[in-house]
């Protein structure tokens, strides 16, 4: 291998197996210096089992190399200890040391990793997860919230150079999850660290996440953008049934407090919802429009409540004889000068109708939003 | 002075076995908790000896393994000019072995106690194995150091056959307070063997009741 191989080297290279239970775990993936990447799939898929390969625990066969260094070679019986590995790893269940109080359990990582180029400053991160006034606590005396927010900061002061979260916010109940959220969006913001983010939860997936490995059984069975994949009716276990819904990035235009709205635009076209504050003009925001929430015109209706009209047209439609629903993939027109990737939403309408409309790939239709969520 | 003899002798024996214990046995429970040999249920099975032979057995092939005749006694003879047999040296190293499960079980326990979950932490923060052993599994085991001491120094203080059978009963030297109470009986000074026994019987149950009250969760695997 050259140089210039070397230069176009996938930041992340993966080829191991692993026997799991029924069936081995089978993964060949590269990928590239990115934000975060969700490994997504049901439970028993291998997951877990792939980011602990990852991280050099267990015992995993095969290839891995990250940013140059091989950390894995079975052929060549190389097989990087964990602690040399450079990875900050955290663990569903948090593992803070229960013979150490909050901050020892943070120096304990800090110290550890001196000889490191200090990427991630100790006060940046007791500041950033809030964690002064918890400090001298014991790790017995924290909730549910506060031993993840300890346990997110003690693995990015390891000074790793990826991290791989393993369902971070699983052991939380739902109001705990919605307050750690806006911690991790932190994490991906102002630690710009690659990270492998493990989850089986798509409103994780769809706020935290850019791109998407989703694993079946041990194997991969789609890679590609978290947007790209939320859209895609192959995937039943993204696309989910009832919480189907679409990843769409948007524009803000105008801030309107007489109407109370927000005025966005999404690929060109307009778009209006509920104030939402704290935006400013030419700020981008993202979407999540659910499947159900989207009906579909064959001409541009009048005399409707529904204001939000998007038009486009269909790309994909699937019906099931066994069910009274349709799933309809839409791409909105755009300007494409702003725009050069494809929009796409999801709709859910009855078979019924989507039979009297005569849909089918290719005819050009208008989507009535009726909510959207923000990401 | 003549009676507290055996009394400093014993405790210097203890004292003695005890170090000695902790940096033998703490490596040798942490492998013993953390290995997937196919050896361990071998070194297992030896380490638990000292539990089921007569002390007579232990005693017998001490006295053969360490006197003068065997490659080890005569290579200490050459190193310190004295035999291992009937000293205090000797006394020590028999002490060790009768000892060792004592120490080596609760730690075993205590460090399969911490389990996995800790220990990976510890690597995903970059320690390695020595810095995880004593920065998280030791602490964390704390209360089986202490169920450890406590056990192998109590037991170092009641042991009788095999000091009987390498020390003999030399006062200063190989004469500790098990030894003393045996001789006392023998001569029927039953006034002396009393003091020394009701002492012994006091200090073995004030130990045991610190163990069990310090480790209610932990079981104390002593046969």
């Amino acid at each position: 291998m050259n140089s210039t191989d070397l230069n176009a080297q996938a930041f992340l290279q993966i080829d191991v197996r692993t026997p799991l239970g029924d069936f081995d775990l089978a993964v060949d993936l590269e990928l590239g210096k990115f934000g975060v990447t969700a490994l997504f799939g049901a439970s028993g898929s291998g997951k877990t089992s792939l980011l602990r390969a990852l991280a050099g625990f267990g015992e995993a066969e095969g290839y891995v190399s990250c940013d140059g260094t091989v950390w894995l070679d079975t052929d060549h019986g190389i097989n990087l200890p964990v602690q040399q590995r450079g990875i900050g790893f955290m663990f569903q269940d948090a593992r803070l040391f229960e013979h150490l109080d909050v901050a020892a359990n943070l120096q304990f990582a800090q110290r550890r990793a001196r000889q490191e180029p200090q990427l991630v400053d100790y006060d940046a991160v007791v500041e950033a997860f809030e964690l002064t006034s918890l400090l001298q606590r014991h790790t017995g005396q924290l909730s549910g919230g506060e031993t993840q927010r300890v346990a997110l900061a003690r693995t990015l002061l390891t000074q790793p150079k990826l991290l791989l979260l393993d369902e971070p916010l699983a052991a939380l109940d739902d109001a705990r999850k919605s307050e750690l959220l806006p911690y991790l969006e932190r994490l991906v913001r102002e630690f710009s660290l690659p990270v492998i983010y493990v989850s089986h939860d798509l409103e994780e997936v769809a706020r935290l996440t850019s791109e998407m490995i989703v694993l079946e059984a041990g194997a991969v069975i789609a890679q590609g953008k978290t947007a790209d994949l939320f859209a895609r009716l192959d995937l039943p276990e993204v696309s989910g049934r009832l919480e189907a819904s679409a990843l769409v990035g948007a524009l803000v235009v105008e801030q309107d407090t007489n109407w109370q709205l927000t005025q966005l635009a999404v690929g060109g076209q307009k778009l209006a919802v509920p104030l939402r504050t704290g935006l400013s003009v030419g700020d981008r925001v993202a979407l999540r429009i659910r499947a159900r929430d989207v009906a579909v015109a064959t001409t541009r209706p009048v005399g409707l409540s529904i204001r939000n009209v998007l038009a486009g047209s269909v790309v994909a439609l699937e019906t099931d004889q066994d069910s009274p629903f349709a799933e309809v993939v839409i791409e909105l027109d755009r300007d494409t000068a702003n725009d050069p990737e494809g929009i796409f939403i999801r709709s859910r309408i009855t078979r019924a109708a989507a039979a009297e409309l005569e849909l089918a790939v290719g005819r050009s239709v208008f989507a009535l939003i009726k909510s959207v969520t923000f990401d | 002075m003549n009676s507290l003899g055996p009394v400093w002798l014993t405790i210097a024996l203890a004292t003695a076995t005890t170090l000695i214990l902790l940096i033998i046995g703490t490596p040798l429970a942490w492998w013993l908790a953390s290995t997937r040999s196919r050896l361990r249920p071998v070194i297992e099975a030896l380490t638990a000896l000292p539990l089921v032979l007569p002390p007579t057995v232990l005693g017998f092939y001490m006295l053969v393994l360490l006197g003068p005749a065997s490659t080890l006694g005569s290579f200490w003879v050459t190193l310190t000019g004295e035999a291992l047999t009937f000293s205090f040296s000797g006394l020590v190293v028999a002490s060790v072995i009768y000892s060792l499960p004592f120490m080596v079980q609760p730690l075993q326990s205590a460090f399969e106690q911490v389990g996995r979950a800790p220990i990976e932490a510890a690597q995903s923060l970059r320690a390695n194995r020595w810095d995880t052993l004593t920065a998280v599994v030791m602490p964390l085991s704390a209360g089986g150091f202490l169920t450890a001491i406590v056990l192998t120094f109590a037991h170092t203080v009641g042991e009788f056959g095999v000091v009987l059978m390498v020390g003999g009963n030399i006062p200063g030297e190989t004469r500790v307070v098990s030894i003393a109470i045996y001789e006392y009986v023998e001569t029927l000074r039953y006034g002396d063997a009393h003091r020394l026994s009701i002492g012994l019987l006091l200090f073995s149950f004030v130990v045991l009741l610190l163990v069990y009250r310090n480790n209610r969760r932990m079981a104390v695997r002593v046969a």
